[in-house]
């Protein structure tokens, strides 16, 4: 076993996994392309909703592989640094939207 | 960022035997990337071959008034590297006999050469199709003696092609020395007041864009629509073509990498990103680079290395197209740069 469960050589292997289901691993790689292939948002676009559920996620392959891209599209630290705010302030508004149900549950249950 | 050469740093980098040893060592001495010439004999592209001439690069000399933080030249202001007036009447001997289509000024910047203006008007009474010269941008504003230089491009119709590492201060400035975005915009300015860059206009001003770190450059057309979008609306300036130009592992690039701690991951990134249809059209295939001292390279990034052109022809003095014909291009990994993704070359992509 590794010394950690994260290992930042593991992103350039991730299309290995195909090896052992090449059906499924290709369909999602294809279908992964797809959706980051300029539509009706542009390539860059993506990118930056990329880099904010990254985080949210807490994936960090996808912060590497993102933050890369961002820079690689000439995207600005700026840019990014808002991008992951969004995602911050969707995760914590969500957290804090169920402090409605804890009100209505007090409420409920109080005399 | 330092404001001196690796050369003048005594920095072991500035050892071109010592660049080469890198690059043959490590990940492609254990086998856990291939070799440039390994990858390209798997689509039969090896050896690598020199086709019809079409570009002559012409290296003026190394100095330059900025200290770039990924210069492949390792120029700058303490390097005294510059061509004589007698090397420049040599390559004036090759360029009225040549059938190439494009004479390519570089240095170091070019300008900076004593008898840069003199070079030019004799070169351009030659009547070369598309005659370069590479500015830096900055130098236009650097002294008073620089400052008509647009007029001078505008006089012999020289096509210009600039530097600029992104529409914004910040990142321009960390790429190339504080101070060089603004002096940027104004020189880029200048250039359009006497029609450079305007569309429809036959003065043709065109951008590179190079990364600012260890990373590869994105689509090059998204890029030149992001650029000529914010310099629009943030300077009114316009602006041709912009060529996006990957970073090659050399010189102070090299030297950043390796300090940076990020070598190997670049490596990773070039290599997995090999196109081989870039191999096909990358620029030593129709190129020929000449030193400051008149030696014959097969690009500027070799020249930059010491490696010399395999022919019985080395030198300028000794010219002959027909014999530099078919030559095999000196490779090594620093290949890879010119060969990844959409390809890279000092016309932009190549694939």
């Amino acid at each position: 076993m590794s010394k950690t469960y994260y290992d930042p050589a593991d992103l350039r292997k991730f299309g290995n996994i195909t090896e052992w289901n090449e059906e499924l691993g290709n369909k999602f790689f294809d279908y992964y392309g797809k959706v980051f292939e300029p539509g009706a948002l542009t390539a860059r676009e993506k990118s930056l909703i990329a880099l904010a559920v990254s985080h949210t996620e807490q994936c960090p392959y996808c912060i590497d592989a993102y933050t890369k891209d961002g820079l690689q599209r000439g995207i600005t630290k700026e840019e990014m640094m808002e991008a992951v705010h969004v995602g911050a302030a969707i995760k914590s508004g969500a957290t804090l939207v169920h402090g409605v149900q804890m009100m209505n549950k007090v409420n409920k249950l109080e005399m | 960022m330092s404001k001196k050469s690796l050369l003048a740093r005594n920095n072991e980098l500035a050892n071109t035997e010592r660049q080469l040893n890198i690059l043959s060592n490590g990940l492609f001495a254990t086998g856990e990337l291939p070799t440039f010439a390994k990858k390209i004999a798997e689509t039969n592209q090896f050896p690598l071959r020199s086709k019809k001439l079409e570009i002559l690069q012409i290296n003026l000399g190394y100095m330059c008034n900025q200290v770039c933080a990924h210069c492949h030249v390792d120029a700058g202001p303490d390097r005294k590297e510059i061509m004589t007036k007698e090397t420049m009447q040599q390559c004036l001997d090759v360029i009225r006999k040549t059938g190439a289509h494009t004479l390519d000024l570089t240095g170091g910047a070019p300008e900076m050469n004593p008898n840069f203006r003199w070079f030019v008007e004799e070169a351009a009474k030659v009547g070369i199709k598309d005659f370069i010269v590479r500015s830096n941008l900055t130098i236009i504003r650097a002294n008073k003696k620089y400052h008509d230089l647009p007029k001078f491009f505008k006089k012999h119709t020289i096509h210009v092609i600039s530097s600029m590492p992104h529409w914004t201060r910040g990142k321009t400035d960390k790429q190339r020395g504080n101070g060089v975005f603004d002096k940027s915009i104004k020189a880029l300015q200048e250039l359009n007041v006497v029609g450079y860059g305007i569309p429809g206009s036959k003065l043709q001003l065109d951008l590179v864009y190079n990364p600012s770190g260890a990373f590869l450059p994105g689509d090059q057309m998204a890029l030149e629509n992001d650029f000529k979008k914010a310099l629009k609306e943030d300077f009114e300036i316009d602006f041709h073509n912009l060529f996006a130009i990957t970073n090659l592992p050399i010189s102070r690039f090299l030297d950043y990498l390796i300090a940076s701690e990020n070598y190997e991951e670049y490596m990773y990134s070039l290599v997995e990103a090999y196109n081989p249809v870039a191999v096909e059209n990358v620029m030593c295939t129709n190129t020929l680079s000449i030193s400051w001292d008149g030696w014959l390279y097969d690009c500027d990034f070799n020249q930059m290395l010491n490696l010399k052109v395999n022919s019985s022809v080395k030198h300028i003095s000794e010219y002959n197209e027909e014999l530099l014909q078919n030559r095999n291009i000196s490779i090594n990994q620093h290949c890879y740069g010119c060969t990844a993704g959409a390809g890279s070359s000092c016309q932009g992509v190549v694939a």
